[in-house]
This record gives C-alpha cells, sequence and structure tokens, in this order.
C-alpha cells in the first residue's frame, strides 16, 4: 500500500509528465488558452490514460516481454517480441480512443460534447504512449502498480495543463514584448513552473 | 513513380517546400510541432543529432509512402494507417539505433518510439502527404526533418557548452578559465532550461522575422 502511495505522488509531482519529460507538448500549448478546454482535455487524458496503461501492461507481461508467450506452451519460451512493442501499444491505443469516444458518446453525451474534438486527438498525444512505453520501461511488479502510476501520470499532465491556461487568462492582460507574445513567453512560464515544481525532487518517499 | 512528372525533380516550387521549414515554416519554432522530444533529447548534442538524423528518415518516407498510398486510404480511418506505417518505420530505426549506436540508443531511451506520435510526422502527413504527390511530399518531410534538426541542434550546442563546457563529450573550455572562479552552470542540462531555451530561441527568431509575431 505504501508502495502504491509512492508511485501515486512520484508520478504526479516528481516525474511530472510535462515538466519532467516534456509529454504531450504539442496539445498542452495548443489547448491551453482557455481553462474550460484544458479542463476537458486533462480530463480526457486521465481517462485515456488509466484504460490503455493497464491494458498495455497485460500485453507486454503476457506476449511481448522475452519469455512471455511460455504460458501457453513451453518451447514459445524463448521467444522475444519486445520489437513489436510500439506497434502493438499505438494499435492498442488507437483503438481504445475509438471504443472509448464510442461508449462516452453512447452513455453520456454531455461529456463527450465537453470532450468532443479532444478524444480522437488523445490517440496522437505523447503523454498516453509514453505512459505505456515508462510502464515498459520501468518493469512494475503488477497491474495494481501500474495503473496507479497511469492514474498519477495522468493527474500531473491535467495539473499542469490548468495551471498555464490559467496563467495565459491573466497574462493577455499584460505587456509582454511582441515577439514573445503567444508561443514564446508560454515557453518561459512553462520554465519556470518546471523550476517550481524540481522543489518536489528531495521528497524521499 | 516521379519519372512521370514533367517538372524537373529540383524546380523552384519544390526548392521552396524543402527549404521553406528551414527558417520562415520552421516546424518546431513556428508550427510549434514536435515539442516533446526537440527539449528532451538536447541535453548532449550527440543524442540530438541522432534524434533529428532519425525523425529526418521517418518523415522522409512516411511521407513517401502515404503519398503513393493516398488514394487508396478511405478518410474514416486514414489515423490508423498512418500510424502504422510511422510505427513500422520507426521500429526499422529503434533496430538500427540499437544495432550500430547503441550507447546513443539507451540515451534516447522511450524517445525513439515516441517518434510514432511526434505531431510533425502526423502534422505534415495530414497537411501535406495526404494531397501532394510523391516526391513533393518526400522533399518536405526531408525539408522538414531538417528544419527540426536545425532547432535540436542548435539547441545541443548550447546546453552542452554551458551545461557542462564540453562539446560532443570533448572539453571545450580550458581549465584556465575555470581558475578563475567560472561555474558551468548545471540547471542548462535540467529539463526547465530546455522549455526557457526554447523560448529565447522563438523570442529571436520572431524579431527577426516580424511577420511571425503574433497578434
Amino acid at each position: 500500500m505504501e508502495n502504491l502511495l509512492s508511485i501515486f505522488v512520484r508520478s504526479i509531482f516528481i516525474d511530472n509528465m510535462v515538466f519532467a519529460f516534456f509529454f504531450g507538448m504539442c496539445s498542452y500549448i495548443a489547448v491551453s488558452k482557455s481553462v474550460k478546454t484544458a479542463m476537458g482535455l486533462g480530463v480526457a487524458v486521465i481517462f485515456v490514460m488509466i484504460v490503455t496503461v493497464p491494458v498495455n501492461y497485460l500485453l507486454n507481461v503476457y506476449v511481448l516481454s522475452p519469455g512471455a508467450l511460455a504460458w501457453i506452451s513451453p518451447e514459445y519460451a524463448s521467444i522475444d517480441l519486445s520489437f513489436l512493442s510500439f506497434i502493438l501499444f499505438i494499435a492498442v491505443i488507437a483503438s481504445i480512443v475509438q471504443l472509448v469516444e464510442m461508449i462516452v458518446e453512447k452513455f453520456s453525451p454531455s461529456l463527450y460534447n465537453q470532450l468532443g474534438i479532444f478524444l480522437p486527438l488523445i490517440a496522437v498525444n505523447c503523454a498516453i504512449l509514453g505512459g505505456s512505453l515508462f510502464m515498459q520501461e520501468r518493469e512494475y511488479a503488477n497491474i495494481g502498480e501500474a495503473t496507479v502510476f497511469a492514474l498519477g501520470s495522468g493527474i500531473g499532465w491535467w495539473l499542469a495543463i490548468i495551471g498555464i491556461a490559467a496563467i495565459r487568462e491573466k497574462i493577455t492582460y499584460s505587456n509582454i514584448p511582441a515577439p514573445l507574445r503567444g508561443v514564446g513567453i508560454t515557453f518561459i512560464i512553462t520554465g519556470l513552473m518546471g523550476i517550481a515544481f524540481m522543489t518536489f525532487l528531495g521528497i524521499e518517499l | 513513380m516521379s519519372n512521370k512528372e514533367k517538372e524537373p525533380f529540383f524546380s523552384a516550387k519544390n526548392m521552396k517546400l524543402l527549404t521553406s521549414p528551414f527558417g520562415a515554416n520552421n516546424p518546431v519554432t513556428v508550427q510549434i510541432l514536435g515539442i516533446c522530444s526537440a527539449l528532451a533529447v538536447t541535453a548532449k548534442l550527440k543524442p540530438a543529432l541522432v534524434m533529428s538524423l532519425s525523425v529526418m528518415v521517418v518523415c522522409a518516407f512516411a511521407n513517401l509512402i502515404l503519398s503513393l498510398m493516398r488514394n487508396t486510404i478511405p478518410s474514416r480511418i486514414r489515423i490508423i494507417v498512418q500510424l502504422v506505417v510511422v510505427a513500422a518505420l520507426v521500429i526499422l530505426v529503434d533496430q538500427f539505433l540499437k544495432a550500430f549506436v547503441y550507447d546513443v540508443s539507451k540515451q534516447l531511451s522511450v524517445f525513439v518510439g515516441l517518434i510514432i506520435t511526434n505531431c510533425i510526422i502526423m502534422g505534415r502527413l495530414e497537411a501535406f502527404a495526404l494531397n501532394n504527390k510523391p516526391w513533393p511530399s518526400f522533399l518536405d518531410g526531408i525539408g522538414n526533418g531538417i528544419g527540426y534538426g536545425i532547432i535540436l541542434v542548435v539547441l545541443g550546442f548550447f546546453r552542452e557548452l554551458l551545461g557542462a563546457g564540453t562539446i560532443w563529450g570533448y572539453k571545450v573550455i580550458p581549465e584556465a578559465v575555470y581558475d578563475f572562479g567560472y561555474e558551468n552552470n548545471g540547471l542548462m542540462l535540467l529539463p526547465p532550461m530546455a522549455l526557457i531555451s526554447v523560448g529565447i530561441i522563438i523570442w529571436i527568431h520572431r524579431s527577426r522575422d516580424k511577420s511571425l509575431i503574433e497578434k
């Protein structure tokens, strides 16, 4: 239990998707003009993250990693399919995003309208694929840890995009040097936010 | 394929496709695509260069292949087709890097895989390759790959020089300078300074080219 809590806090604050690894930067910059749209995208990312990472975890353990196919028959134990992981992960993500879109449309039209255009875009958000690849690289012990990691990373990304959207709404009234307006200042503010988040680095969990 | 075209291979129009992403239409600083990898791999010059070559290769060939198939793909499933083509190319690049430059491939870690979702590639496929002939698409891919590479190399150069006092792993700042009390700025190697450096590059780029200023 303590272990899960530590993974959770780590993935939100210390290994924050945006500030430590720059995942999902493109949509982070493009969709952070207002808090409302940022909220929609952030929630959608959390949602897709906690669905795709556990599925990819199972795929990794039972199909992809070296010797994983031994559960079918011992003679397959020497097969190593890990080179296929990129294509399988992205296929799983693309199809789950499609599936989630259809389910949400059917059962909760109001949520669907809020998320709307963001859902299909999430398939190509690097935060999602990055989550799955980190899950594979860090070799979490069981599916619970992988899910908690996914939840934490999703929340970390949501926190970052809400923060920058709120700041961008405020700075529209500021006097910024003309060449820095828009994207330039967003990068610099994100950098400063990153420095602020570095204060969490010293925390021992 | 492209032999059937009547215009010469390097006509003025095609050259413009190749060179405009270097400056006025740069994928990183103007189109704001492919930021994640541009920031993450540039703490040192060597991984930055390897990464930009990989992206250039994937971008050029993905553009070429998708452009050849553009009339046969139903538009509803085009994203999945694009992802599969790009993922196959990225697997090739990944295996190649693991075989020939293993240490760099370890440093790049998950970012090679993330070329799949690099928005430069998806963006150029959607915006260009699906509506244009193979040869211009190929040039567009190379051009955007180089435009991306320029930013990566500039970032990698300055971050390595100021952060570690080395270039390509060789020491360039003489010992005497350190004796005078000069210190390497370790912050340059950390993630936040990558963001601020890109902000400064955008600042310089836009002060020189006023037409890019927003609003």
